[in-house]
């Protein structure tokens, strides 16, 4: 029996709600795709957007694009783009929900305990050795690994005889982030201009270089880590009763946060490896599907990883159009939208839940 | 029906469901009152290079409540956590069901004894039904899961939490949660239940309720240990109760013989008079006071 069979009687069934929500999400989801896919100088309709894909699986209907470059266009610009963005977001709001499951802690966040830091160090150093013509995959592979390294490292450093205490767990987080910080300020200092500029607008983050390649490679391991992290959602539950009372429980609680961990450095390293630093995305987003789901984890991992697709979605949507002729640092827009909803998100839980303990 | 009448498809799933969703059943069957379910064999733990259990041992039995009494840094909640496996010993050993602790994975000591923390939290906003549906966890696919509903609508029942059952835990008061975790624990249906200071949190009527299911658990063959700060409370339920000084056992026996002034006047520091009460016999524990 899982924890959502014991709704109460008379209630709305929350598997209905949970349903629901899903399934709006994919729609809203759809729909924001399809529109993102049609915004940009080379102007393109709905219908020549489905008409394209469908001519390209092999069904002659819809209307082709009609702007003469409109099918490369959408192809091999937007289409990446857009498929990019769905997968990084996903993968960032099931990280960020996982992570707080892991931590019992609604505040985690992949930026907490250093992954981003570390990887933008990873990518610091590419730039800067690689000069200003330093090749994205560079770039990218060493965010990877940097990123894990940092990762396996924290956990590492904060395990003691065999535990691992939350909150010593954030706080090697916060020394390894002013760490990382300060090799990334050497790493801008010691840059050239050029390579200046390339380390600071990669941190800013963008999903301005998507090609097909980057989908190919973030891909497999986003389908990989939401799997993996829905495989352990339900023991997730048991971890917000703490860690104790999960170990008598019968939870292996040291296993499931180093799989976790893993998980966490797989989706974020890959997500962040083409994309830069894409900050509240991970916080704010489990937080809200929380309110509309409940903080069940079986549902909330797939809610959250949708959810995050959308806002990444929409927020590159913005990046790309606000501003005429302009790409806007996306890691900028999610930052600047999603840090004053949070404060709303988070007086709203206090005054309607009490709070968080 | 006979079986053969089934359809084929309906075996089969069955069949499958049996091999591969459904283990048998882990426990062995209940044994009778008496016998040990938890021991421990001279136990020391030291923390910080300071002795907090010396040389203690202890036998936890089917039927019995057992009480953990002593001033406050004697050692009773750490006693508890080492029988509980939460903390390592440094010397002896604790044995659960005939093995060290050791050498029973989590899920296995979940399914043998059930644990109730001094502290309660929930870190997100689960219902106090979720919360207790939780303590269901340790049976998921063996056959004890189809009493899932039942143990926890009974726990619901006893703890008297059924009219906050949908509420989140978080919003709930000290003694609200406080027994939504007592009944979390008892819907987990442990052959042995560890309780540390279950009636802290909880007023006058809720305290003696709590340790009338103590003694009702054990009767039907549960072995209980509590932790106490109330010696009287002590003294009207316990079977036996376990006095700590410093770390070390210094009575071990039935209310009568272990409830003596002098001994509790030594362990607490201050002067205790035990007497019985007027009308019903019942010995009471009162700390000695000057007239005012």
């Amino acid at each position: 029996m899982t924890v959502e069979d014991l709704r109460a009687p008379g209630k709305p069934s929350s598997r209905t709600r949970t349903g629901a929500v899903l399934g709006g999400l994919l729609i809203a989801l759809v729909v924001a795709a399809v529109f993102s896919a049609c915004i940009g100088q080379v102007p393109t309709g709905p219908g020549e957007v489905l008409g394209s894909i469908l001519h390209r699986i092999g069904l002659d209907l819809g209307p082709m694009p009609a702007h003469p470059s409109g099918e490369v266009t959408l192809w091999e610009v937007r289409f990446p783009r857009v498929v990019l963005a769905i997968l990084v977001g996903a993968a960032l709001g099931c990280a960020g929900a996982l992570l707080q499951g892991v931590f019992a802690n609604p505040l985690a966040e992949p930026g907490v305990i250093g992954v981003s830091a570390g990887a933008a160090v990873g990518a610091s150093a590419a730039i800067v050795v690689g000069g200003a013509f330093a090749a994205g995959w560079t770039v990218a592979a060493a965010a990877f690994v940097a990123g894990l390294i940092t990762t396996v490292a924290v956990y590492v450093l904060a395990r003691h005889e065999g535990r691992t205490e939350v909150v010593t767990l954030v706080l090697t987080g916060v020394a390894v982030n002013a760490f990382a910080g300060g090799l990334i300020a050497f790493f801008t200092f010691v840059a050239s201009p050029a390579a200046r500029d390339q380390i600071v607008f990669w941190q800013l983050g963008s999903l301005n270089g998507a090609t097909w390649n980057a989908v190919a490679v973030v891909a497999p391991m986003t389908v990989a880590g939401i799997a993996a992290t829905m495989m352990i959602a339900g023991k997730l539950d048991l971890l917000s009763l703490g860690e104790s009372a999960a170990r008598h429980l019968g939870l292996d609680v040291e296993r499931l946060r180093q799989i976790a961990v893993l998980i966490v450095a797989l989706l974020v390293s890959s997500s962040v490896a083409f994309t830069g630093i894409i900050l509240f995305v991970g916080l704010v987003v489990p937080h809200l599907m929380r309110i509309a789901v409940g903080p069940g984890h079986r549902a909330l991992i797939p809610a959250s990883a949708l959810c995050g697709s959308l806002v990444l979605l929409l927020a590159d949507l913005g990046a790309r159009s606000l501003v005429a002729n302009a790409d806007l640092p996306l890691g900028m827009l999610t930052a600047l939208v999603g840090g004053p909803f949070f404060f709303w998100l988070l007086r709203r839980t206090r005054a309607s839940q009490g709070g968080w303990a | 029906m006979s079986p053969a009448s089934r359809p084929l498809r309906t075996r089969i799933g069955e069949a499958i469901e049996q091999s591969l969703f459904r283990r048998t059943d882990p426990m062995p069957p209940p044994r009778s009152s008496g016998a040990v379910t938890l021991r421990a064999d001279g136990i020391a733990v030291t923390r910080g290079g300071r002795p907090v259990l010396e040389d203690v041992s202890v036998d936890v039995r089917i039927g019995e409540v057992l009480v953990l009494v002593g001033p406050n840094g004697a050692g009773k909640s750490t006693l508890l956590a080492a029988l509980s496996g939460d903390q390592d010993v440094h010397s002896g050993t604790v044995h659960l069901d005939d093995r060290t602790l050791g050498d029973w994975t989590a899920l296995e000591m979940a399914q043998r004894r059930a644990v109730l923390p001094q502290q309660n939290t929930v870190g997100f906003s689960f219902t106090a039904r979720q919360v207790i549906t939780m303590g269901r966890s340790p049976w998921a696919r063996t056959p004890r899961s189809d009493d899932d509903a039942a143990a926890i609508a009974e726990a619901m029942r006893i703890c008297d939490v059924v009219a906050f059952a949908d509420r989140p835990f978080t919003a709930l008061s000290g003694g609200e949660r406080a027994r939504v975790a007592l009944a979390r624990v008892l819907a987990q249906r442990t052959e042995t239940i560890l309780l540390d200071e279950p009636t802290a949190a909880l007023d006058l009527g809720h305290q003696e309720t709590v340790m009338r299911l103590a003694r009702s658990r054990a009767e039907q063959g549960t072995a209980v240990v509590v932790v106490l700060h109330d010696l009287a409370l002590a003294a009207a339920y316990a079977d036996r109760i376990v006095v700590l000084e410093q770390g070390r056992v210094a009575a071990d026996g039935p209310p009568a013989d272990v409830l003596s002034e002098d001994l509790l006047t030594r362990v607490y520091g201050h002067p205790v008079e035990v007497i019985e009460h007027p009308v019903t016999g019942a010995t009471l524990v009162l700390p000695r006071r000057d007239q005012r």
